[in-house]
């Protein structure tokens, strides 16, 4: 019993790691006034390139290097688009979107059903050796440490720095930001781009570490859901972290219902995310007063320097 | 150096010329694209853009493709004029063939003539349905529509994944997924001998005209209009942002939901695990190219399913993947929605001494 709840947890927290990241990132971006739906598009992209370069040079961590650069370039299309040529970020993300899936696709071409080295489980000797916590505490694979720590500095990079401050400024109100002198495209070109990387490393997380394998559309909507986390949230770190451990927690139902076998089809236990992601999502948004708080005020409308 | 002036009103000329400039700057990235992957450019982009155009049972199959295209662009582009994002077309095409299919399914010895109105009718509503889930939702509890919308796409996939595969699962079918062929009451007629064209097809061609009208001569149109492009004027106006929203998700889920039947109906002719090839999902670029204009929208569906066709012909004959076709459209959106700067901005050249005087 101590084992099958001990395989869960870590099972939870493994589903939960590549939400962690893509919705850290893609909070950082839309906390800068940029909306960007290309968060499945951004994590195709990553995890075909992490997968084809690991597969190519033999090592998982160049693979997952590759993913947040190439998470980070999609990215930069996305920037380029809604910060110099003003475009509308929805349409936009929705573009990157699109395009991931085909580049993806198109790169994936030769390596569906291929295998490779799985990045390296860590493996504390003595620690994890310890009775009940030790495989808990220390028996993960190091990114699902990553998350923690990303969802750490998030927090305080937004609380106590600066920069994180600046950035919020930007998010809020655009045109003072600007009257302060702060360069506002240039910072929301960096929160866009670091957005791209985070969901780069999800994506990387999913083809190199999770399954590890590629497929096509193998992100399975993980980027919109992260979407969503986002504004389930309410734009705080923290609470990302209670939403991905939930999304998590419905990965265990679903693969103890299966193995358990409940008489429930294996469709409609699939289904289960999607409909957790608008169940929450009603919700959350009913409260239409703490989304207006919370939301940054200038997100998703583009900022044209006055002169 | 180069300076950006709002316009005080859109440029139409540009507003059209920028579809044209995001084609061409398509047609010449796909060339560096094919050379990249070491196939001759100019061949590869015969095959792609001018070879489905050369034949008439090529041309036959385009108009076949570009039917669920304009239908579900039609359906979105009011929505998208309305400043409703509905991006979850593609489930509710997915739900408008599960309903229409559901009357070939159970009386699959059906000769009644009435059988496949009666499918169409349903298909529609089957649509609609799907698309009240985040009209409901949006308007009630004020959930975003564009996650409700998507999230609904995987639930429709999986719910047509179980028919097939369980309940509604040809028992002669040796266990493979998929529903009994229908019933010919229940097939669309094709109109000629040997190619597919098929009347949902001049459906689909008809339905643009008609959305043309209706858009730019009612009162109706004029409100989508205004309530997409300045919402507090429409409150004043005694437009109901509420009702906006749901017409703005029926109409989309209506059509989609009628180019699943139709499409259920016509070319595939039974239910199968997968019945689309994404397009709920590239109707969203239909509807962009076609300036959200349904005439715009019939020549947009046009020319996205000829490169649906070159790609099939791309495929078989150059051994292109077939991905490389979702690529290109996403990079035609790209550069749209680059060029429409030109419709939004004039882009003036100052030196910068003028400017300093």
């Amino acid at each position: 019993m101590i084992d099958l709840i001990i395989a869960s947890v870590l099972t939870m927290l493994t589903a939960a790691t590549p939400l962690v990241f893509a919705a850290t990132g893609e909070l950082i971006c839309e906390k800068s006034g940029v909306l960007n739906l290309g968060v499945e598009g951004m994590m195709l992209v990553g995890a075909v390139f992490g997968f084809a370069v690991a597969s190519f040079t033999g090592s998982a961590l160049i693979g997952l290097l590759s993913a947040l650069l190439a998470g980070m370039l999609a990215a930069l299309i996305f920037a380029v688009l809604t910060l110099i040529f003003l475009s509308n970020q929805v349409a936009t993300g929705l573009a990157l979107t699109i395009f991931g899936t085909g580049l993806s696709a198109l790169v994936g071409f030769d390596y569906v059903g291929k295998t490779i080295d799985r990045l390296g489980q860590i493996y504390i000797p003595v620690l994890s050796d310890l009775p009940l916590l030790g495989k808990l505490l220390f028996g993960n694979d190091l990114l699902v440490y990553l998350g923690f720590v990303m969802l750490l500095l998030t927090d305080r990079f937004l609380k106590k720095t600066r920069w994180g401050m600046i950035l919020q400024a930007v998010g809020d109100s655009d045109v003072s930001a600007h009257a302060l002198g702060y360069p506002v495209v240039l910072i929301r070109f960096g929160a866009v781009l670091y957005g791209g990387m985070m969901a780069g490393l999800a994506g990387g997380y999913l083809s190199l570490v999770y399954t590890p394998l590629w497929a096509e559309q193998m992100t399975a909507g993980r980027g919109w859901i992260a979407l969503a986390l986002v504004v389930f949230a309410s734009w705080q770190p923290w609470r990302v972290l209670v939403g991905a451990i939930l999304f998590g927690g419905i990965t265990i139902v679903q693969l103890n219902a299966q193995a358990f076998g409940l008489g429930i089809p294996a469709s409609f236990l699939n289904m289960l995310p999607y409909l957790a992601t608008i169940v929450v999502l009603v919700l959350i948004s009913k409260d239409a007063t703490r989304i207006r708080l919370n939301a940054p005020a200038c997100l998703g409308k583009p900022f044209r320097a006055a002169r | 150096m180069l300076r950006l002036e709002p316009r005080v009103s859109h440029s139409s000329l540009a507003a059209w010329l920028s579809p044209l400039l995001a084609m061409l700057f398509t047609a010449l990235t796909g060339a560096l694209i094919f050379m990249a992957l070491g196939k001759s450019a100019g061949t590869t982009l015969y095959l792609y853009f001018i070879d489905p155009l050369t034949t008439s049972s090529s041309l036959s199959e385009v108009a076949v493709k570009a039917g669920p295209l304009i239908l579900i662009g039609i359906g979105l582009s009011i929505g998208f004029r309305a400043g409703v994002w509905n991006i979850g077309a593609e489930g509710q095409y997915i739900l408008g063939a599960l309903f229409g299919s559901s009357l070939a399914v159970y009386f699959h010895e059906s000769t009644n003539p009435w059988i496949l109105p009666a499918m169409l009718l349903l298909g529609i509503l089957g649509g609609m349905v799907w698309a009240a889930i985040p009209a409901l939702l949006k308007t009630r509890f004020n959930s975003n529509e564009i996650l409700v919308s998507l999230m609904l796409v995987y639930v429709a996939e999986l719910l047509l994944i179980h028919l097939v595969q369980g309940p509604w699962r040809n028992p002669q079918g040796w266990g493979f997924p998929g529903t009994r062929m229908f019933p010919d009451a229940a097939l669309m007629p094709m109109l000629f001998r040997g190619y597919r064209f098929h009347l949902g097809s001049v459906i689909a061609f008809l339905i643009p005209i008609l959305a043309w009208i209706i858009l730019s001569r009612s009162r109706f149109g004029y409100s989508i209009r205004v309530f997409g492009s300045a919402p507090l004027a429409a409150r004043y106006s005694g437009i109901n942002p509420k009702k906006m929203i749901w017409i703005s998700l029926l109409a989309g889920g209506g059509f989609a939901g009628l180019a699943g039947i139709i499409e259920a109906t016509s070319t595939i002719g039974q239910l199968m695990p997968k019945i689309s090839p994404g397009y709920g999902f590239t109707a969203i670029i239909v509807a962009f190219l076609g300036r959200l204009d349904p005439r715009g929208v019939l020549l947009a569906g046009m020319i996205i399913a000829v490169t649906y066709i070159g790609g099939e012909n791309a495929h078989v004959s150059a051994g292109l993947p077939k991905a490389v076709t979702g690529l290109f459209q996403g990079i035609i959106l790209f550069y749209l929605l680059a060029f429409d700067l030109l419709t939004h901005y004039r882009v003036r050249f100052i030196s910068r001494t003028a400017g300093a005087s």
